[in-house]
């Protein structure tokens, strides 16, 4: 009985303390439906949406009505249904953009951070450079220079955001550098590849996953945002910056064009927002001790 | 002080350098030949072999990449960042004439997410816990995660067309910079209440919190004079950070409201392909980015005379 008790105290359980924490809190919870939702809506955007995205199913600029939630786009086409494909460009950015700048970035910060000396100087100058743009601005250097389009789009945001993984990763090694286990898992032979694959990245692991859950969100702002300029995806792609940028010129007649993308964007913005927030306080190690 | 100024300066050549060497490479070590990308992007020409061969010669394209960069670094340290393919004239010309109006939308946005966000973040950390609380954070997470171009848009429908009040577009009035102003400054106003409040509230904790407590001062004389002085310290970190923020903000807050600024310049610049433009206002941004953060950085260290001091 009281060995039965001692298993279930045992050490592989922080992941379930860390759930029941997460799931405490209402605004992660709600965030995770939110998010949630808008997957299962982009996976089966072909079964939910009424009408075909880039199809000209009714007269130009009607307004929202029983035919057409969302109302119809400048050449006729249902906003609803633009709106759902959106969301399937939108939050594959999110993911994209994460990855390109989320591995380049956390590589980065983590051979800064474990080898230090000229390794860091190099690395650390070369990061501290790209922070000095604001990152809309380095997203705008990269579309200079490989042209706007989708995909560009993409790989700009990515780069935008990897100075930031860099910065995070570097520091949360330097402060696990030191610990005896590093030192342990060195002296037992490990390779430099394998400490810091196997002691060092596992322990970083938590503020890594929480800047990526918000990152994803900022993902999608800024690529909306460089849609909208006209720097990102092309006409006509079904993308919510554009699809706003596109119903700019006729805000005044017909209001529902710009507006209901945005309000799409704002609500998976805030679900990875409140999901990454929740996941902070849900793996912050200082009260996984307490 | 005088030494601390300096050597923040002198922190700054290579962060400099790398800048320009990084706008110098993007441009010039990634896929696509510029001089290609202008005569594609040129009305119309047909592309020829001598046009090509022509064009990067005038652009200096044929010279070894380290030559090319030592001539565009020692150009632009001169102020001469080449001319502009499409308007024929130099691109520092065209920067500053429109820095002027981008400046003054990101200074009145600053002013915007001041006078909003700093009572809110204040009386957040004063009433923590109550419904002022809760608005402010729930106010300051909604306008993190907006568009930009969305808000400006729902702005102008509601007080440009439903009211009246203010013009949709344009620039140069004081009618005119108000809803591009409010736009910018809403979405820092949130993120500065909330640094303002956790920074209150951290302060709130201090020994001599308690004491102007304990000798009877009036509550508002405590946040005010006690809690908000020291407070103050790291969101002036933070606001050159967001005015960095705002700055590039007006990038997209020019286009939605068609203001000429320097935001629009390079917007247009990379979708007509004025690659000459383009390289040499975002090094421009950047530096004055920089500068707006050195700035910052000095005027923490005349606050706070431990920075000056540490290291």
């Amino acid at each position: 009985m009281a060995i039965e008790s001692m298993e279930i105290e045992g050490p592989e359980r922080p992941w379930r303390m860390a759930s029941v924490r997460y799931l405490a809190q209402p605004g992660a919870v709600i965030g995770l439906v939110i998010l949630l939702g808008w997957i299962v809506v982009a996976l089966l955007a072909p079964l939910i949406a009424p009408y075909d995205p880039s199809e000209l199913v009714s007269r130009a600029r009607q307004a929202p009505s029983a035919a057409h939630w969302l109302g119809t786009d400048m050449l006729g086409r249902d906003v609803l249904s633009r709106v759902i494909y959106g969301s399937r460009i939108s939050i594959s950015l999110g993911l994209i953009a994460v990855a390109l700048g989320g591995i380049p970035g956390v590589i980065l910060g983590l051979l800064a951070g474990y080898f230090g000396g000229w390794v860091d100087v190099v690395i650390s100058r070369f990061v501290d450079a790209l922070l000095a743009f604001p990152s809309i601005l380095l997203a705008l250097v990269v579309i200079a220079a490989l042209g706007p389009s989708i995909q560009n789009m993409m790989i700009a945001v990515g780069i935008a955001t990897l100075p930031d993984y860099a910065r995070l990763v570097r520091g949360s090694v330097l402060a696990v550098k030191s610990q005896p286990y590093v030192e342990a898992a060195r002296l037992v032979g490990n390779s430099h590849l394998r400490t810091m694959a196997r002691h060092i990245l596992i322990n970083v692991n938590a503020p890594i996953v929480v800047l990526a859950t918000l990152q994803v969100g900022s993902a999608i702002l800024i690529g909306a945002g460089l849609s909208f300029l006209g720097l990102g995806a092309q006409p006509p792609t079904p993308e919510w910056g554009l699809m706003s940028a596109e119903g700019r010129q006729m805000l005044q007649r017909a209001w529902w064009i710009s507006t209901f993308p945005g309000v799409a964007i704002l609500s998976v913005v805030i679900a990875c927002n409140l999901v990454g927030d929740g996941l902070r306080t849900a793996l912050d190690p200082k009260m996984r001790m307490g | 002080m005088g030494r601390y100024v300096l050597g923040r300066l002198f922190q700054l050549v290579p962060v400099l350098i790398l800048i320009s060497l990084i706008v110098f490479a993007v441009m010039h070590l990634l896929p696509g030949d510029p001089a290609l990308l202008m005569l594609a992007g040129a009305e119309g020409g047909a592309i020829t072999p001598e046009r090509l061969n022509e064009l990067r010669e005038q652009m200096g394209l044929n010279d070894p990449l380290a030559v090319q960069y030592m001539n565009f670094v020692f150009n632009a340290v001169q102020g001469d960042l080449g001319s502009s393919i499409r308007f024929q004239v130099p691109v520092t010309e065209l920067i500053l004439d429109r820095f002027g109006s981008t400046m003054e939308l990101a200074v009145a946005g600053l002013v915007v997410a001041i006078a909003i966000g700093m009572p809110l973040g204040m009386i957040a950390a004063a009433r923590k816990g109550g419904w002022i609380d809760t608005l402010c954070m729930t106010l300051s997470y909604v306008g993190s995660s907006m568009p930009v171009y969305w808000l400006g848009l729902l702005l102008v429908l509601l007080f440009s067309f439903t009211l009246g009040w203010f013009p949709s577009a344009g620039g140069g009035s004081f009618q005119a910079l108000v809803l591009p102003a409010v736009t910018l400054g809403l979405l820092s106003a949130g993120v500065l209440a909330r640094l303002i409040r956790s920074s209150m509230l951290e302060v709130a904790t201090e020994d001599y919190m308690r004491t102007a407590r304990a000798k009877g001062l009036p509550p508002r004389l405590i946040i005010l004079r006690h809690g908000l002085k020291n407070a103050m310290i790291p969101v002036l970190t933070m606001m050159g950070l967001q005015f960095g923020a705002l700055l590039a903000g007006t990038v997209v807050t020019e286009t939605v409201f068609s203001r000429p600024g320097l935001g629009r310049l390079i917007v247009n610049a990379i979708l007509a392909k004025d690659y000459p433009l383009v390289q040499g206002s975002i090094l421009f941004l950047a530096v004055v980015y920089l500068l707006v953060n050195l700035a910052v950085d000095i005027a923490y260290g005349w606050l706070d005379p431990r920075i000056r001091y540490g290291h």
